[in-house]
């Protein structure tokens, strides 16, 4: 790519501050993938339906399979790599996903837990099973069933509830 | 065994990588100095190509090259196969149409792969295609496979006149006449199994890197069978010799069926690395994956049932056209023959049944087996004909099946299989309990007075899998064995790999087979690490399908540590100074019997490399052993799936209120994972059953050929599971284990379909069954428009 073709962008991703030239037409989901090779966040269609590329933007849930790079100047970006810190306990969502096998296969499980963390930010730490069904939406399991997938969100909620951990970035 | 031995709800070891998005799915992998394909697909669901005109593409940026069949057949490489003989009631082989990587001369369904961008980036890659032009002439196209038969039909295939690949049939078409003649009652009915898309929600992705100095080829593939993939990829299409080739299947993000077989796609990467030189990487996009990956089911069945005066069934026959697509895929053939017809007993005492099979070709994607293959198509003609022929009859549906049941075994169905165990009363009853059966009528009445209508189906499947015996799929065709192999190897230290030829993509293997070596051995699981998906390191296995992991692969695994134990028990004979013959093993500790002497499985293991206590001329060093284990039958869960659901007369819309599955799986290594993976069965079942239908146009085109047009099941198209066992041992293998891989996805279909005919009071109703399929079938009751 000539770099006439490209145009920088900078933001914070998991805390840390980046920058890059990039293609104009490239989404932020690549830009995770392709050039910070976070590739924790996954492409799973490119219809915006299955919810496998889904990472916090300022503290709010989004596909990043829907977003423009260059779009995301001075954003500060979370993904499943960043949600607990490197050495750390696991996020209480994370563990709440292992601890009722919320999963199987793992290609969905990124983009799940993303937006399990952000569910619990708009709806609380009580999730009743339809709440949670119909929050699930925008993600697509083809593995579980979802049984397990509602199990673990209820329970990560809770376990959210007190032990201070929000959709921010652990430090 | 403490708590991580066979039976223990252990939490999964692999999940520590999934969670935190450190898994090494293919797309996650990148080759130093890779460059990108992009495939040109053919927009025609039929069409001649008179030329292809990569000039200007050439001269994009970026390009590297542009490679169509006609390069690919000046490098002679070969076709991809099916591999499954099957045989015509004449006699007559199969009728194999040509299945080139990349189209030669002629585009068989929209999709077909008809040239490769090679670009230093995807973006150019896909750039160049747009420059790529392609000069179709469109021909006459057929879709239907009820059509594809027909005189006047386009013709797909010279081999294959009325584009019939195979007329099979199975059974006694007498004896089933004879049956049919003297019944008191028939059931009678049509039905389509819908047609599928897979659809795992990692797309398909291969790396091919090929090193000129070595002369040898690397793959990273998105494949439930690496060996197999690298045995077609060396022996048929010729790309490498089998050693020079080396297959790795990294995480695997789901495969049902779709990852088994061997596509154009990684063919074509390898060889345009070698054509390049350097690696080139596919990953697919999912509007490609709808039109690049087998499709599942896709059959057209008339099928009847005979019953006497007391309704005992006295035979079955089915007439089927199942639709392979354009091309036969790896093992396609075998999908609507011995894994559809030899399930048709169901879990009944039926004397006489016979089957006819055409497989035609269509102008439609590639159809191959998906979760159950051929097994759901079977359950769902059996439970529906029972479901039916209950109704019609005026008997209870619970109480016509349990009178049908096989009660002893083994028994021999006149299909083929012999089930070796099971109680399928058992299941039935637990279920009907934890489901209050008993209580649906006032349920049913609640319902209405909400404007609801309630109804309930059962399903008491049958499956044959712990797919198989080598000498008896080889005598009905199959191209290959399908034993298992494991390894196990202990290090001084005392920890443990294990080899297993089997592939988890989703199943949990890192967990369940290091539970087996826990349990076995006496050593916690952490101590273990399982290894698989590198031909490199594991020197052969089948892969995973046909819930065929635990029953075949961890059969494998026990012997290999039964010759461990065995040798372990001379090694620590010389530790302790002691006469083999006296040596106990228990619990991971040695100790000579009647003695108090002991030695720890470390101190054991320790000495087996040291090998200060033994002579060479006594023992080899070293702890290190393998085994191939080929099953002596296929093996046979079964149980019972109840689905309650409420039907909304305004809008046709189908709620599934409650659903119960009973199974029989044998012994259980892990609960957990086990009733993960029948969760995730009735959820494809439900899929099939309510929202999913691929669906082609008269021209052939893929109408549903995203997620926007292809519903996939959502976490509201399903309730709560209630997901309970009962056990009868499977007495074919050593640990006991049937396998449940594939359990959901072959009783929810008839489950779900016989509560809806359950609740509307029309069998008429053709699956996907969504609201506006119901809501037509609703008006053609008479039905008032509310309860």
């Amino acid at each position: 790519m000539a770099a006439s073709d490209t145009a920088p962008v900078s933001m914070t991703v998991n805390g840390k501050p980046i920058s890059a030239n990039v293609d104009p037409r490239t989404l932020l989901v690549q830009l995770l993938r392709e050039n910070l090779r976070l590739t924790g966040t996954h492409v799973g269609c490119d219809t915006s339906q299955c919810g496998a590329c889904v990472v916090h933007v300022n503290g709010k849930a989004i596909k990043s399979c829907t977003v423009l790079a260059l779009q995301l100047e001075g954003a500060d970006v979370l993904t499943i790599e960043g949600l607990a810190p490197a050495d750390g306990p696991l996020h209480p969502m994370q563990e709440a996903f292992r601890e009722n096998h919320g999963l199987q296969c793992g290609y969905c499980t990124p983009g799940m837990i993303m937006t399990a963390v952000d569910m619990v930010r708009r709806k609380g730490n009580e999730l009743d099973d339809r709440t949670i069904r119909e929050e699930l939406e925008g993600n697509i399991c083809r593995c579980t069933g979802y049984h397990n997938i509602v199990k673990a969100i209820a329970a990560g909620a809770r376990a959210m509830r007190g032990s201070g951990a929000t959709s921010k970035a652990a430090e | 065994m403490s708590g991580t031995g066979i039976g223990a709800a252990v939490r999964r070891k692999e999940d520590q990588r999934f969670i935190t998005g450190k898994g090494h799915y293919t797309d996650d992998i990148n080759r130093p100095g890779q460059a990108f394909a992009y495939f040109i697909r053919s927009p025609h669901a039929h069409a001649t190509i008179k030329s292809i005109d990569a000039k200007a593409a050439s001269a994009m940026p970026g390009v590297v090259a542009v490679l169509t069949g006609a390069e690919l057949a000046t490098d002679k490489i070969g076709n991809l196969i099916c591999g499954w003989m099957i045989h015509s009631k004449d006699g007559s082989p199969m009728k194999m149409a040509a299945h080139p990587a990349l189209a030669s001369g002629k585009a068989c369904h929209v999709g077909d792969p008809i040239a490769v961008v090679i670009a230093e980036t995807l973006p150019q890659a896909r750039d160049a295609a747009e420059k790529v032009k392609v000069d179709y002439a469109a021909l006459p196209a057929v879709a239907d496979p009820a059509a594809a038969q027909k005189s006047g039909a386009p013709q797909i295939h010279d081999i294959a006149p009325n584009n019939t690949i195979y007329q099979w049939h199975l059974g006694d078409a007498k004896a089933v006449d004879a049956a049919f003649k003297s019944a008191k009652h028939v059931t009678k009915l049509d039905i389509v199994n819908n047609r599928l898309v897979p659809n795992a929600i990692e797309p398909r992705a291969a790396i091919g890197d090929y090193d000129s100095g070595a002369g040898t080829f690397t793959l990273w593939n998105t494949t439930q069978n690496p060996h197999v993939a690298r045995l077609v990829i060396a022996a048929f299409v010729g790309m490498a010799p089998e050693h020079k080739l080396r297959v790795i299947a990294p995480d695997v993000g789901g495969g049902f069926g779709s990852k088994i077989f061997i596509y154009p796609e990684e063919v074509v990467a390898l060889w345009a690395s070698r054509r390049v030189g350097r690696p080139v990487k596919w990953v697919a996009e999912r509007s490609e994956a709808f039109l690049a990956d087998a499709h599942g089911r896709d059959h057209v069945t008339h099928a009847e049932m005979a019953f006497d005066a007391d309704g005992k069934i006295t035979g079955l026959r089915a007439k089927t056209v199942a639709n392979l697509g354009a091309y036969m895929s790896t093992f396609s053939s075998s999908v609507p023959t011995y894994l559809y017809a030899t399930l048709l007993s169901g879990q009944y005492e039926i004397p006489h049944i016979y089957c006819e099979v055409d497989a035609v070709y269509t102008n439609t994607v590639p159809v191959d087996a998906y979760r159950g293959a051929g097994r759901p198509e079977a359950t769902f003609v059996v439970e529906r004909l029972v479901e039916v022929g209950a109704r019609e009859m005026g008997q209870d549906p619970a109480e016509l099946r349990r009178k049908n049941f096989i009660k002893n075994f083994p028994h021999q169905t006149p299909v083929i299989m012999t089930y070796d165990a099971g109680d399928y009363n058992a299941s039935l009853k637990k279920a009907m309990e934890l489901a209050d059966y008993k209580s649906f009528a006032k349920r049913k009445r609640e319902s209405a007075r909400h404007g609801k209508l309630r109804g309930i189906g059962l399903s008491t499947y049958i499956e044959a899998c712990g797919i198989a015996p080598s000498q008896a799929v080889g005598s009905l065709g199959c191209g290959v064995g399908l034993w298992e192999s494991a390894e196990v190897r202990v290090n001084p230290t005392g920890s443990v790999e294990i080899l297993t030829g089997t592939h988890a993509h989703g199943q949990g293997h890192e967990t369940t087979f290091a539970q087996v070596v826990s349990e076995r051995l006496g050593i916690p699981i952490e101590n273990v690490l399982v290894v698989h998906g590198d031909t490199d390191k594991v020197q052969f296995g089948m892969g995973t399908y046909g819930s065929r992991s635990g029953a075949v692969g961890m059969s494998a695994l026990v012997k290999a540590l039964d010759k461990v134990e065995a040798k372990a028990k001379k090694v620590a004979a010389h530790l302790l100074e002691a006469a083999e013959g006296d040596i106990e093993f228990k619990d991971g500790k040695f100790s000579v019997a009647g003695t108090d002497k002991s030695a720890a499985w470390g101190d054991v293991s320790l000495n087996a490399y040291i090998a200060h206590k033994f002579s060479g001329a006594e023992l080899e060093p070293g702890l290190k052993e393998g085994a191939f284990y080929d099953p002596t039958n296929f093996t046979f869960p079964a149980g019972c799936h109840i689905c309650e659901v409420e039907v909304d007369t305004e809008t046709g819309n189908t709620e599934i209120v409650a659903w119960t599955a009973v199974d029989d799986f044998g012994v259980v290594v892990n609960p957990m994972i086990v009733e993960g993976q029948v969760h995730g069965g009735i959820a494809q079942g439900v899929g099939q059953a309510l929202c999913e239908g691929a669906i082609y146009d008269k021209d052939g085109q893929l109408v549903t050929g995203s997620f926007m047009d292809y519903a996939m099941p959502r976490a509201n198209h399903l309730p709560t599971l209630t997901v309970d066992t009962t056990m009868t041992k499977c007495p074919s293998n050593p640990l006991g284990i049937k396998g449940c891989g594939e359990a959901g996805a072959i009783a929810a279909p008839a489950a779900v379909i016989n509560a809806i005919t359950d609740a509307i009071g029309t069998e008429n109703l053709a699956m996907p069954a969504t609201p506006a399929t119901v809501w037509a079938a609703l008006q053609k009751t008479g039905m008032p428009r509310a309860a």
